[in-house]
């Protein structure tokens, strides 16, 4: 099936571009405003799943072997700036796609209503501007697909900031009590990362040229100066052409831009001392977009450093490599004791994405095909379980209206499928084996062992404090006995179970057959592993 | 021995000019003003005459010295009327106390 | 290497048990309340006879196949994959993990069945169930891995199954604390283990010396540059094993499955014993550094020095659970582990040491700790730890075979022993301090019989299996030159038997108080609920012997604690040891490296007899005490040394110094990091945010007056000069003519002046 990529990306653009028609359409059309609510329910629905199909259908069809960009559709776009449409798959970003084929998929069914546990004095978020809801979903979806698959870095920019926009609107609208706070914070954070990203973007593109090899032309044929292609890029790095451009502020060209990236991915990630605007973010955000937010937009930090920190500049990574490893140790152990601190439920996950993408940026410094893989399938599991986390947070939440950890105590009595969930989220995220935290936390110690043996010794020290944290939690709010508060809590919905169950099962299956990924992401990585041990 | 030449009369019409001016200037009377116009008129019919005497010969000074007064004289039937209406209207022919149209 | 057995259906063996755990954990409350208990607990223990059939007919398989080949090994799919780095789901059936998978599946059948009589009032007996099954399910994957992720796998497994049991009632907030804290102890264990693998694969894998000068270094002439090799396009099994370096046929290099690290090790051609021996890590010998790491883990999971507290708080969980969990399997998986990487241990004296030694210090220290316990299962749970030290005392000597002996041995009478307190807690009403029961003999006879034979085991008389698996191993212990000096092994051997005469007292206390001493003192113990209030008081009260499906069981393992003796019968009777035979393929590995000095049977025999003075010094001094009850003397005691007893009564205060040092070091830790992450990132943040709200006002500042008050200055003066100059236009003619004058003489003078 051709253009496989593309009806990926813009299927779910498409659904959101439908319902603001339904919405234009409405006064014409005199609908009643119940029908457009459904009617863009219906639309988001069908067009997410649909995206989420084809991602399926990528991943029966990728040949995990090959290590070039596969599902390619290349064009040019704007002819005057060489740039182009181009859009592909490899072993880097193949794994980032279908699980955001996936997890968006899951946040929209966790943004349908649910009909039985209506409180009138809290209505829910879904049922407020339905249609203006979906229609910023379905475009951050698309964004997302586009940011993996994008392999032209202006089309990569244009994606990245086109995922801003719903996000801000999703959280300062649809959020909680604090959610301008944390919009604002969040928008300000990333797109401080952007302007960055931007200005690297631009660098890159004037320093690049033809050089004996690497013949720049766009995809009609027709030579070009300067190019945003990425793996032309790539190319040129690789073949060492950054290193030898002008210098900048007095800094080698390459680590000059190299930092620039960074930082605008490592706020992503997000990276030790920029994570502080994610567990506002979440904490204020409504469930499915905390369940993007972390299942998601967290991965796009660690793809970035991958495909063009990593990709396009291995000289720069090798010199700043420790540095990551550090930061990288940092926010595993930092972040596990300022999980033992909070008591906010919603607060202390966020701060474990924190934990654990630190799992990512050690694995990435190590540079071995362990580490890498490790790394990768880590982005996998961690977007799988912090999902599931998420969305059990907003099982509580929806019917408790807070969150404060102190505040249950022996749920476990009333409400035990949602407890034995919750275990199971919980466990899987501690890394306990036959779950699937487990393999890449192990893959990335493995790896990371050989080159950073201290720091390895450090990180894995926070095992015992993830353990803690989450044990403890159980305990204050699902063992003991039962707070006379919640005596007539229900247990979990049909619309959760749709949702929690799959992510559940998926833990478990990757716990146990974790190649399934790997074969997808092994090729291309240990590609890259040679690359950056610069032994090609 | 005093000849009589172009300055003499040039100073007779600068005089006449001077003390029309002032009379202008100075006084509030609109007649007075009028008065002190058709001085100025005739201290330029002065100098008319005796550049037409001293410079081209001809009639030439004293046609426009003629003119000038027939024009004075339609002036000054143009501004007894505005001074009578003038009057009318305020009650006085002090031009001060006409200040209507000051900006 | 020897051949290898490849076999089908190995993988039912855990696979049934974890089928019965997902059944009764998702259907089971439903079978529950539709067809009652029997449907539950059907499910589960078909589920463990299954398996137990299944692991018996591989036993039979192996019993078939010669000795040197037997290696049931079976691979069920690749699981993770990346460079070199390779791990299949996979089990492997060797004589070791035969054994450890028969004691599992039979002990936990028995276990199971028991718990449907000791379990019965349970309102969520599927819950129970389904835990136990799932617990049974890891075990077999520690047991039966045939690598060290899937044995890790297990090792999780276990301690997961482990907190969900002793928090099993978990209404009771102090029983969840207690699974919270065997959970969290166990990870400091799990966190030595995994740091210990990771520098032996780091090891046989030769150093990488990174970025610096971007590629892999080769030393000793050993191939380490394949360790983080990539496999190319297209890489399938076939062709990263073709890919393996090799040295002499031997495939060598960082692996996580035991038998080829056995193999890369053992065979000295592929030169990795001396790159092992040679290489530092931290400027620490690495097999040492290794190896005392992973006896780390094996001190978290079997409750060593120092993290043995978890143990005793573990006896929250229900009695079963005791017994199987944290007496017959899953504390012995330390032991287990140590025993399967003998070969590694064999080469380093100073990890072989610290075992040893741990081992007996543990073992006298909790014996010690044993003596004044009131809790009939506190007793039974430092026993175990005692027990447990035993065994690291025989795999740390290099006598692996009697470590493991004493394994099986102590897998039936502890068992017996635990379900045996079990069936007195419910006899009394849920009671279990000792001061309260007494006299029990006459109300529970199979009870108190099979406590007395297990206690007889435990005690170490030569009649029951405990005796000549504890014998064999201390008189290794005596005889071993495997440690660091020779004189440590004696030191060993004396302190052992000291520890051996103090289990003998406390067992036969705990035996006297529970059973004799007078008549039953038992008041209402927590049993009202249990019994409800209907019954006549006195009815309700007198102890009851259990059920036939619990006393069932405790004959049957008591039977077993006795005929296990036929497995070691002592080389110095002039029997071979069967199962010293049997377990020979494994501890071969290490045979050429360890070594016991032949001190003569003679002196062994002699030793034997001491073993059975101390024990029977031990027994009669218990029965001084504690067989009438009316003994003054232990009350007076207790009087005149209540600093000491309360020293000893309060475990040595172990549990307080951690809470007041590494609990509490790591709470002021995360406070400090929070409090860093509130004030100063966010801090900063937020000044950064003040800031640019500063420069926003400063800007707002330098538009509105200085930008804006040019242009309103500009306006400003137009109007200003404008109201100027009104001023001439005054509308009076004489003025006008006044300045036209003023000008035209003006300019007249300059026009002269000019000129």
């Amino acid at each position: 099936m051709p253009h496989l990529l593309t009806y990926a990306i813009f299927a779910p653009l498409a659904g959101s571009a439908a319902i603001v028609l339904l919405v234009l359409l409405r006064p014409l059309l005199r609908l009643p405003k119940e029908q457009v609510d459904s009617a863009s329910r219906l639309f988001a629905l069908v067009s997410s799943g649909l995206s989420f199909a084809l991602t399926l259908l990528l991943w029966a069809q990728f040949d995990g072997a090959r290590t070039g960009p596969q599902f390619v559709d290349h064009a040019v776009w704007i002819r005057g700036f060489n740039i182009e449409y181009f859009v592909g798959a490899d072993g880097i970003s193949i794994a980032m796609i279908i699980l955001s084929g996936l997890i968006s998929f899951i946040a929209t069914i966790a943004s349908m209503p649910w009909w039985v546990h209506d409180d009138p004095q809290h209505p829910h978020f879904s049922k407020r501007m339905v249609p203006g809801y979906l229609a910023l979903l379905l475009l951050l979806q698309g964004a997302m697909l586009g940011v993996f698959c994008a392999l032209d870095f202006f089309l990569f920019y244009v994606f990245w900031e086109l995922m801003l926009l719903p996000m801000y609107f999703l959280i300062g609208i649809w959020g909680g009590p604090r959610k301008e706070y944390a919009a604002i914070k969040f928008f300000l954070y990333t797109l401080a990362g952007s302007v960055l990203m931007l200005l690297a973007v631009i660098g890159l593109y004037y320093g690049s040229r033809s050089i004996p090899g690497v013949p720049l032309a766009l995809a009609d044929g027709t030579p070009v100066q300067h190019t945003f292609n990425m793996l032309a890029l790539a190319q040129l790095g690789q073949r060492g052409l950054f290193q030898t451009l002008t210098s900048l502020f007095g800094y080698r060209f390459d680590r000059v831009v190299w930092l620039a990236l960074f930082i605008g991915f490592a706020i992503k990630i997000p990276m030790f001392p920029f994570h502080t605007w994610l567990p506002d973010a979440h904490v204020e955000a409504p469930t499915p977009i905390s369940v993007i937010l972390a299942g998601v937009l967290l991965k796009m930090g660690g793809y970035g450093i991958l495909r063009v920190n990593f990709g396009i500049l291995p000289e720069a990574t090798r010199f700043f490599a420790d540095m990551i490893a550090v930061f990288g140790t940092i926010n595993i152990v930092y972040g596990a004791f300022v999980c033992l601190a909070q008591k906010d439920l919603k607060k202390l996950i966020a701060y474990s994405s924190v934990s654990h993408m630190g799992f990512v940026l050690l694995g990435m410094a190590a540079f071995t095909p362990q580490a890498l893989s490790g790394a990768m399938l880590q982005m996998w599991t961690h977007g799988i379980v912090s999902a599931m986390l998420f969305l059990i947070v907003g099982v509580l939440y929806d019917r408790a209206h807070h969150r404060e950890i102190e505040g249950f105590g022996g749920l476990a009595a009333r409400v035990p499928e949602y407890t034995a969930l919750m275990g199971l989220a919980f466990f899987a995220s501690m890394g306990l084996p036959g779950l699937c935290g487990f393999v890449s936390e192990f893959m990335v110690f493995y790896g990371t062992f050989a080159v950073y043996q201290t720091l390895v010794i450090v990180s894995a020290s926070a095992v015992i404090i993830t353990a803690s944290y989450y044990l403890w939690t159980i305990q204050r709010m699902f063992l003991g006995k039962l707070n006379e508060k919640y005596r007539d809590l229900a247990d979990v919905n049909w619309r959760e179970r749709l949702t929690l169950y799959p992510l559940g099962a998926l833990s478990i299956f990757f716990g146990f057959y974790p190649q399934a990924v790997l074969d997808l992401v092994n090729g291309s990585l240990q590609q890259m592993s040679h690359v950056l041990r610069g032994a090609f | 021995m005093l000849h009589v030449g172009l300055a003499h009369f040039l100073a007779v019409g600068a005089l006449l000019f001077a003390l029309g001016a002032y009379c202008v200037t100075t006084r509030k009377n609109a007649v007075g003003i009028l008065m002190g116009v058709e001085l100025i008129l005739n201290a330029a019919n002065v100098n008319f005459v005796a550049f037409g005497h001293y410079s081209w010969g001809g009639i030439h000074g004293q046609v426009f010295a003629l003119f000038v007064i027939v024009l004075a004289a339609a002036e000054a039937a143009v501004g007894l009327a505005i001074v009578l209406t003038l009057y009318r209207h305020y009650k006085t022919i002090d031009v001060t106390r006409a200040e209507r149209l000051e900006g | 290497m020897p051949n290898a057995v490849e076999i089908h259906w190995a993988w039912l063996i855990p696979a049934l048990p974890a089928l019965g755990a997902f059944a009764n954990a998702t259907i089971g409350k439903k079978l529950q309340d539709r067809l009652g208990k029997g449907a539950v607990h059907g499910i589960a223990v078909g589920a463990m006879v299954l398996s137990t059939a299944v692991a018996w007919a591989y036993f039979a398989v192996m019993l078939g196949t010669p000795a040197e080949d037997r290696y049931l090994h079976q691979t069920l799919w690749p699981a993770f994959a990346a460079g070199s780095l390779r791990v299949d789901l996979a089990f492997a059936l060797d004589p070791l993990s035969m054994m450890m998978t028969l004691v599992v599946t039979n002990i936990a059948t028995l276990i199971h069945v028991y718990s449907i009589g000791y379990m019965a009032e349970e309102p969520s007996y599927w819950r129970f169930f389904s835990y136990m099954n799932l617990f049974v399910f890891s075990m077999l994957l520690l047991v039966m891995g045939s690598n060290f992720v899937i044995l890790f796998f297990g090792w999780e497994g276990v301690g997961l199954c482990s907190y969900l049991l002793i928090s099993f009632w978990y209404t009771d907030l102090d029983k969840a604390r207690a699974g919270m804290k065997a959970f969290v102890v166990n990870r400091f264990g799990d966190f030595a283990f995994i740091i210990g693998l990771f520098a032996l694969m780091w090891g046989l894998g030769g150093s990488w010396t990174g970025q610096k000068s971007g590629g892999l270094s080769l030393r000793d002439g050993y191939a380490a540059s394949a360790v983080y090799a990539p496999l190319h396009d297209g890489a399938t099994a076939a062709e990263a094993e073709a890919m393996t370096p090799r040295e002499h046929g031997i495939a060598v290099g960082p692996t996580l499955d035991f038998r080829e690290l056995r193999a890369e090790i053992l065979a000295p051609e592929t030169g990795i014993l001396t790159h092992l021996k040679t290489t530092t890590i931290f400027g620490l010998p690495l097999v040492a550094f290794v190896c005392i790491l992973l006896f780390g883990g094996a001190t978290g999971k079997s409750a060593q020095i120092p993290l043995y507290v978890w143990l005793p708080d573990a006896m929250a969980g229900p009695t079963p659970v005791s017994a199987l969990i944290h007496a017959a399997t899953m504390v012995t998986a330390g032991v287990y582990m140590v025993a399967r990487l003998n070969f590694l241990f064999a080469l380093s004296p100073a990890a072989m040491t610290v075992v040893a030694a741990v081992g007996t210090l543990t073992a006298i220290f909790a014996a010690a700790i044993g003596f004044f316990q009131v809790d009939i299962k506190k007793v039974l749970a430092y026993s175990t730890v005692s027990q447990l030290g035993y065994m690291f005392m025989g795999v740390g000597v290099g006598a692996t075979w009697a470590g493991c002996y004493h394994l099986l041995t102590h897998a039936f009478f502890k068992a017996c022993l635990f379900l045996g307190s079990g069936s007195v807690i419910l006899a009394c009403h849920h009671e279990q301090d000792m001061r309260k029961m007494g006299g029990l003999k006459d109300h529970t006879p199979i009870t108190r019989w099979t406590y007395a034979v297990a206690t007889l085991a435990i005690s170490g008389f030569p009649v029951a299996a405990g005796f000549f698996s504890k014998d064999e191993i201390l008189w290794k212990t005596f005889t071993t030159e495997n440690l660091a000096a020779p004189w440590i092994g004696p030191v060993l051997w004396f302190v052992g038997l000291v520890a051996a005469a103090g289990t003998s007292f406390y067992m036969w206390r705990s035996y006297y108080l529970t059973f004799w001493s007078g008549s039953y003192r038992g008041g209402s113990g927590h049993g009202e609920h249990a019994h409800g209030g209907e019954e006549g008081m006195h009815e309700a009260h007198a102890p009851r012997e259990s059920p036939v499906v619990m006393t069932g069981v405790l004959l049957a393992l008591a039977a077993g604690a006795v005929l296990a003796s036929v497995l070691g019968l002592p080389s110095a009777w002039g029997f071979t040891p069967i199962l010293e035979s049997f377990l020979e393929p494994v501890t071969s590995a290490s045979r050429d490296l360890l070594h016991f000095s032949e001190p003569g049977r003679g002196l062994e025999l002699f030793f034997m007899l001491v073993s059975v003075g101390v024990a029977t010094a031990g027994w009669l001094v218990a029965a001084w005490l504690y067989k009438t009850g009316e003994n003054p003397r232990p009350a007076a005691w207790l009087a005149k040394y209540a600093g000491l007893h309360r020293v000893v009564f309060n475990k040595f205060y172990v549990d307080e110094i951690y809470a007041a040092t590494i609990l509490r070091a790591a709470m002021w830790v995360k406070d400090v990091a929070f409090w860093f992450d509130v004030h100063v990132i966010d801090g900063l943040v937020n000044f950064v945010g003040v800031v640019v709200r500063f420069v926003a006002n400063v800007d707002g500042a330098i538009d509105r007056y200085v930008v804006d008050g040019l242009v309103n200055l500009t306006a400003e003066a137009v109007l200003a000069s404008g109201r100027g100059l009104r001023k001439l236009q005054t509308g009076r003619i004489e003025n006008y003519l006044m300045t036209a004058l003023a000008g035209a003489l003006a300019f007249v003078a300059i026009n002269y002046l000019v000129h």
